[in-house]
């Protein structure tokens, strides 16, 4: 099978560019030489099966970083057929270097240049003809977003590919790797030749964005205001999407299901029902909320304004021992943070990505998220409940805050702080829901492996030994709660929160899962009957421990397995659960202190 | 000949020397810092925040720690 590599700087339209080729069908997958897992999907190219591999993006493929060094790395252990390099045609003239540096490596190559009416807009014009020519290799105005020219790259890349030549020895490429080639003078001269650059250039539209949205005195206040509107939104477009759903799978387990198991062993159906059934339906209602978190969050992400964010924070994460990626990455934290892990890669600094990973697992994941919708349902009312979980998001950054400037003595920043400031984009439906649709599914796909494990041991921890009735503290679970007594109750945590939590060290998509199995119930049943059994400030309690705690065990892996120490990930998670006791019990002990 | 920290908001410059050490050195470079090159300050953020600085086509944000690194002549 033939393979083509794409390659890009950052902010080219890179992930946008694979999504509209590839589709829907992109998947993860491990490659020898690196220990990262790339993106990559099989496609169609002129009646061959070739894959496709979205590499990730790079300013310079002699630079340092550890995206870098992951490409160097891909091309010196893969043969790669034909390489895809993807620039944005507005600054072409000191993009051109990355291409140059392919041309160097032999190894086939197109040249898409992305963006042209930005390009256009801006007065840029480039002789694609002439250039194609003067760096032997096809060259092809695209647009990523909108697919206009895809036809014409993909037929180039087709003729290349059917060319059959034998892809360059991967050990070659390795050896080609160790020059630095100098291209400044070929890349000027290609430029001057082939490409019309107006002296003045600005852009008006994101120029005139900037100077509210960057605003020495309004930045950071409408910042915060946006994103308060955007969880706002969330929620009340969410809710009752969320609340159709419940009633739809209800009605469906007492029309359907419920005959049907009638006349199975009653084990059997409580295992079933109670268990599979009811665990895997109560986090099946919160799909609508977290699909709409994913599409929210993947325009404020391709719209350029998380650069802002870290323009605007940047002082105040320097006090921190932190920078304005950081931010970014926490922000990204926000919807899962294995990825935002990841994200700090970015960063050449191991001090500063030490500090950085060890803030990251503090942000209020979507799978915390979910768990907080529904206790914050079941126990405050409609008016009240935005407050509490935006309070929770302030409680979060507060603890990442606090964690940096507690932690930034032992890890000490080296690094230089330099960002690409884009102009502001606004994607397209197709891209938003094609991003959603690609974090949705691996959402569900972690989610699921462990909601139906989780919820199954659950049920048998609270149906064993079946002498004593079920969920009582003769149970396996009881007896487990019973343990856990002495450190949980003065955060108000009873037994049954606290199996819950237990299981939420696994995954905090177990947590609700879970807290249905132990009651027995779902839905609404369930909330009602949690109001009974918790008062609010046991609910904020165990809301903050859930916040604080170690949030998954995929989190602790990649932790682990970024930070390349095992010591590191002890340290992530002794600190999270002692800080997350803390906050618990000063909250609960202060609250009942205070009367409540 | 100045220092690109000093310059002020608005005021074009050209670059004319940049002191960094290689990895610095590679990263400015990649986003299009290159001595001759000209450029200006769009703004700065509070608190001794980074600079917005404009290169041709890109828009930069950098700290101080780093432009100092950046010696420029500036237009009068």
């Amino acid at each position: 099978m033939k393979r083509i590599a794409l390659l890009g700087m950052p902010n080219t339209g890179k992930s946008t560019l694979f999504n509209r080729i590839s589709g829907a069908s992109a998947r993860v997958g491990n490659w020898p030489g690196i220990t990262v897992d790339l993106m990559s999907a099989k496609i169609l190219i002129g009646g061959h099966i070739a894959e496709l591999i979205d590499l990730p993006g790079i300013y310079d493929l002699h630079g340092f970083s550890e995206d870098e060094q992951v490409v160097r790395r891909f091309l010196s252990n893969n043969a790669v057929d034909l390489v895809i390099v993807l620039l944005n045609s507005s600054q072409i003239d000191r993009q051109l270097s990355l291409v140059l540096q392919i041309k160097k490596l032999n190894i086939p190559s197109v040249l898409a240049l992305n963006m042209a009416d930005e390009a256009k807009q801006s007065g840029i014009t480039i002789d694609t003809e002439s250039l194609a020519k003067a760096m032997h290799l096809p060259v092809l105005s695209i647009s990523a977003k909108y697919g206009d020219g895809l036809p014409k790259a993909l037929q180039a890349a087709t003729q290349i590919i059917n060319q059959n030549q034998t892809a360059t020895d991967p050990k070659v490429i390795s050896q080609l790797l160790q020059e630095d080639h100098q291209i400044e003078h070929e890349m000027e001269d290609l430029i001057q030749r082939h490409v019309q650059i107006p002296t003045t250039f600005t852009n008006n539209t994101t120029d005139k964005i900037d100077k509210i949205l960057l605003h020495k005195w309004f930045g950071l206040p409408i910042f915060f205001v946006a994103m308060f509107i955007l969880f706002q939104f969330i929620f009340t477009v969410g809710k009752p999407l969320q609340d159709g759903l419940a009633w739809a799978l209800s009605l469906f387990r007492s029309g359907l299901l419920e005959p049907i198991f009638a006349s199975s062993p009653a084990w059997f159906s409580g295992l079933m029902l109670d268990g599979v059934y009811n665990g895997v339906a109560t986090v099946a209602a919160f799909v609508p909320i977290i699909v709409l978190f994913f599409l929210v969050m993947s325009m404020v992400e391709d719209s350029g304004y998380l650069s802002r964010a870290a323009f605007l924070m940047d002082s105040l994460m320097a006090k921190m021992g932190l920078d304005g990626r950081g931010f970014v990455m926490m922000l990204m934290g926000f919807g899962c943070n294995v990825p935002a892990l990841m994200g700090t890669r970015i960063m050449r600094s191991r001090p500063m990505r030490l500090l950085t990973m060890l803030v990251i697992p503090l942000s209020l994941c979507s799978a915390r998220l979910q768990v907080f919708i529904f206790i914050i349902t079941a126990l405050f009312t409609a008016k009240h409940a935005p407050l509490v979980l935006f309070t929770l998001y302030v409680m979060s950054f507060l603890t990442m805050f606090l964690t940096a400037i507690l932690f930034q003595g032992q890890y000490k920043n080296t690094e230089p702080f330099i960002l690409e400031l884009p102009p502001y984009r606004f994607p397209t439906l197709r891209q938003i829901v094609l991003r959603g649709w690609h974090e949705v599914k691996h959402f569900l796909v972690r989610a699921s492996k462990f909601i139906v494990i989780g919820v199954v041991m659950v049920w048998a921890l609270t149906n064993f030994p079946s002498n004593v009735p079920a969920a009582s503290a003769g149970t396996y679970a009881g007896q487990i709660g019973a343990l856990f007594a002495p450190i949980l109750d003065p955060l108000g945590i009873n037994n049954q929160l606290a199996i819950a939590l237990i299981f939420g060290f696994v995954a905090k998509e177990i947590v609700v899962g879970a807290l249905a199995v132990i009651y027995g119930m779902q839905g609404d049943a369930l909330m009602v009957h949690m109001a009974t059994q918790i008062d609010w400030v046991q609910a904020m309690s165990f809301m903050l421990f859930t916040l604080i705690y170690t949030p998954c065990l995929s989190t602790i892996a990649t932790l682990k397995s970024e930070a390349k120490s095992s010591a590191f990930m002890w340290l992530s998670i002794a600190w999270s659960l002692g800080l997350a006791w803390v906050v618990s019990f000063v909250f609960y002990q202060g609250a009942r202190w205070l009367g409540y | 000949m100045q220092l690109l920290s000093q310059l002020k908001i608005g005021q074009n410059a050209t670059i004319t020397a940049i002191e960094a050490d290689e990895y610095l050195f590679h990263r400015l470079s990649a986003l299009g810092f290159r001595v001759g090159k000209p450029l200006s300050i769009i703004r700065r953020a509070n608190f001794n925040g980074p600079l917005h600085v404009r290169l041709g086509t890109t828009d930069v944000i950098l700290r101080d720690s780093e432009a100092t690194r950046i010696r420029i002549n500036a237009e009068i």
